[in-house]
């Protein structure tokens, strides 16, 4: 856990309004693990005020890769950072997923923008096989960047199956009878929540990357609270018990 | 080695520096220590204490508003047996005068943490929260209230004979009344000021954005109002003041004890900038090398009225 300044690379716009911050951060690139997060001061004045927080997309060499949209103003701003802009960067934080324990096939799971962690990931699962489910409100809320193998889902059914991804999900699980599978989960809350509740009734193992409104990212402002299933009297904190939690133990 | 002499009185709490962490902004220690050189901090105020742990509030406890934040965490902490156990441990490994934080729903809690923690010799003074809702009085803040602030002084007085601060509210009218009355019932020092009230909606769903609805405003957006309370007090009542609020970098420090602080506690900025209160030292040397300052106190006060 570093403060560091780090020039703009490149700023890639993808389809439907996505971008792509590649910015040169030996330190960061060096020491981040997948689902970790960074959280980010867009401005260097207090407009806006706040650190904001991002997972890592991508590490390639020294360079690490951010994906967002244009949501509020921080968003707006680091999308018009010019190339050698400094960004300033703190990190890596919080908890990132665990991908050594017992399993052969990684079932990943996002919604909307919560496929950002994961190009990052599936350089971490080269010996395991990948499904990916992935979901949208619409065809356009649906990002495929760098995942692998992706069933796709739509609230509206303008792309792929209509419904949600946990839907889609439950559908499919019969074509890993017989696997040991690990779920790896990003999105918005009423997803892990569905998640979280297919998970319990069939017994999956699954991780699931949170998000909560926070200050600090480190654990001294308390502002991220998650409800704990195994300790009620206490909350846990996004941002450093966090964010990647396994789904049974919090309550979302 | 800085020519500068740095060292502060408050109350009788003789401090290396005038730069403290404020309550709430930097837990029992643990984070900000990876950032900055606890012992050249002038103290450190502890997350407020309180004698049960307190769960705090469900989320969304935090949203960030125009140069400032609104925070409702509901003193989430850790209860005096578990602070003493775990907390203090920590803290003592470093050289760092500790400040503890007290907050409570009745003045006899207040009185009985305070005694409980009396004991500890690395507590140096304590600060007591009075923004907490009286339970007793129907959940009246005993901050807005003149006659409560100064029986919480007076039971806490009686209990420790540490320097004691209380924390004072700005949502009040005339703040040096309640400075007035801690001064009156025992209370050596008063920080000024606590966060102030705000509110914000979100206009698609017309829901607050604060779960508590209500939350405390912080940031650089309370600096001219902290400064206006911190003033008022100095003109009118004879005692220390800690100043707290908004406070970002170097020049607002010196704002802060022109106005008549004797301290000051860093907060919001440490979310942002971990390792601000290392930087805001090494620049106020800078300044006060530049101006001739020979010693940082000679600030304190030292505005000039036309």
């Amino acid at each position: 856990m570093k403060i560091v300044h780090s020039p703009v690379k490149q700023i890639i716009e993808l389809e439907n309004h996505i971008f792509l911050l590649k910015i040169h951060s030996p330190e960061i690139a060096n020491s981040i693990k997948p689902g970790q997060f960074l959280n980010i001061k867009v401005s260097d004045n207090i407009y806006p005020l706040l650190r904001r927080p991002f997972s890592v997309c991508d590490v390639e060499g020294e360079n690490i890769f951010l994906m967002f949209n244009i949501f509020g103003e921080g968003t707006k701003i680091l999308a018009h950072k010019k190339i050698g802009d400094d960004v300033d960067i703190l990190g890596p934080l919080g908890n990132g997923f665990n991908f050594e324990d017992d399993f052969d096939t990684a079932i990943i799971v996002a919604g909307g923008l919560g496929v950002a962690p994961f190009p990052f990931l599936n350089r971490y699962l080269k010996d395991k096989e990948i499904y990916s489910f992935i979901g949208g409100r619409s065809s356009k809320d649906v990002i495929t960047y760098k995942i692998i193998n992706p069933e796709i889902s739509t609230d509206d059914g303008s792309l792929g199956f209509r419904g949600t991804v946990v839907e889609l999900l439950a559908q499919n699980l019969h074509r890993i009878n017989n696997r040991k599978v690990k779920i790896f989960a990003c999105g918005p809350n009423a997803m892990l929540r569905a998640l979280r509740e297919l998970c319990l009734e069939k017994n999956l193992l699954c991780e699931a990357s949170t998000e909560c409104a926070m200050a600090c990212g480190f654990g001294i402002c308390q502002g991220c609270p998650i409800e704990s299933s195994n300790n009620p009297d206490k909350y846990l904190l996004v941002c450093k018990d966090g964010p990647v939690f396994n789904i049974s133990e919090v309550i979302i | 080695m800085s020519s500068v002499d740095f060292k502060v009185e408050i109350g009788g709490l003789k401090l290396r520096s005038p730069i403290l962490l404020a309550s709430g902004t930097v837990g029992y220690g643990h984070e900000i220590a990876e950032f900055i050189n606890m012992n050249s901090l002038g103290g450190i105020v502890t997350k407020s204490i309180s004698l049960k742990p307190r769960k705090g509030n469900p989320p969304q406890r935090i949203v960030e508003t125009p140069a400032g934040m609104l925070n409702a965490i509901g003193l989430a902490n850790v209860g005096v047996e578990e602070f003493i156990k775990e907390k203090i441990p920590f803290l003592k490994k470093y050289d760092v005068p500790v400040i503890c934080n007290i907050a409570a729903s009745s003045v006899e809690e207040y009185v009985e943490c305070t005694r409980l923690l009396d004991y500890e010799e690395s507590i140096k003074a304590f600060e007591i929260n009075v923004s907490c809702p009286n339970v007793k009085e129907g959940g009246l803040q005993f901050g807005n209230d003149l006659k409560s602030v100064g029986i919480v002084t007076n039971k806490v007085r009686a209990v420790t004979k540490k320097p004691l601060i209380i924390k004072l509210s700005p949502n009040v009218s005339n703040i040096s009344d309640f400075a007035q009355i801690v001064k009156d019932e025992g209370g050596d020092a008063v920080s000024a000021i606590n966060t102030l009230v705000g509110t914000a909606f979100n206009i698609f769903t017309r829901k607050p954005k604060i779960k508590n609805v209500n939350g405390g405003l912080s940031g650089p957006a309370i600096k001219p109002i902290a400064l206006a309370k911190v003033f008022e007090i100095k003109r009118k009542v004879e005692i220390p003041i800690i100043g707290i609020g908004g406070i970002m970098d170097w020049k607002d420090v010196v704002e802060f004890m022109i106005a008549g602080a004797s301290a000051i506690q860093l907060g919001t900025v440490n979310f942002i900038n971990p390792i601000a209160a290392d930087q805001i030292k090494k620049d106020l040397e800078e300044y006060c090398v530049s101006n001739k300052i020979q010693k940082i106190s000679e600030l304190t006060g030292s505005y000039i009225l036309e």
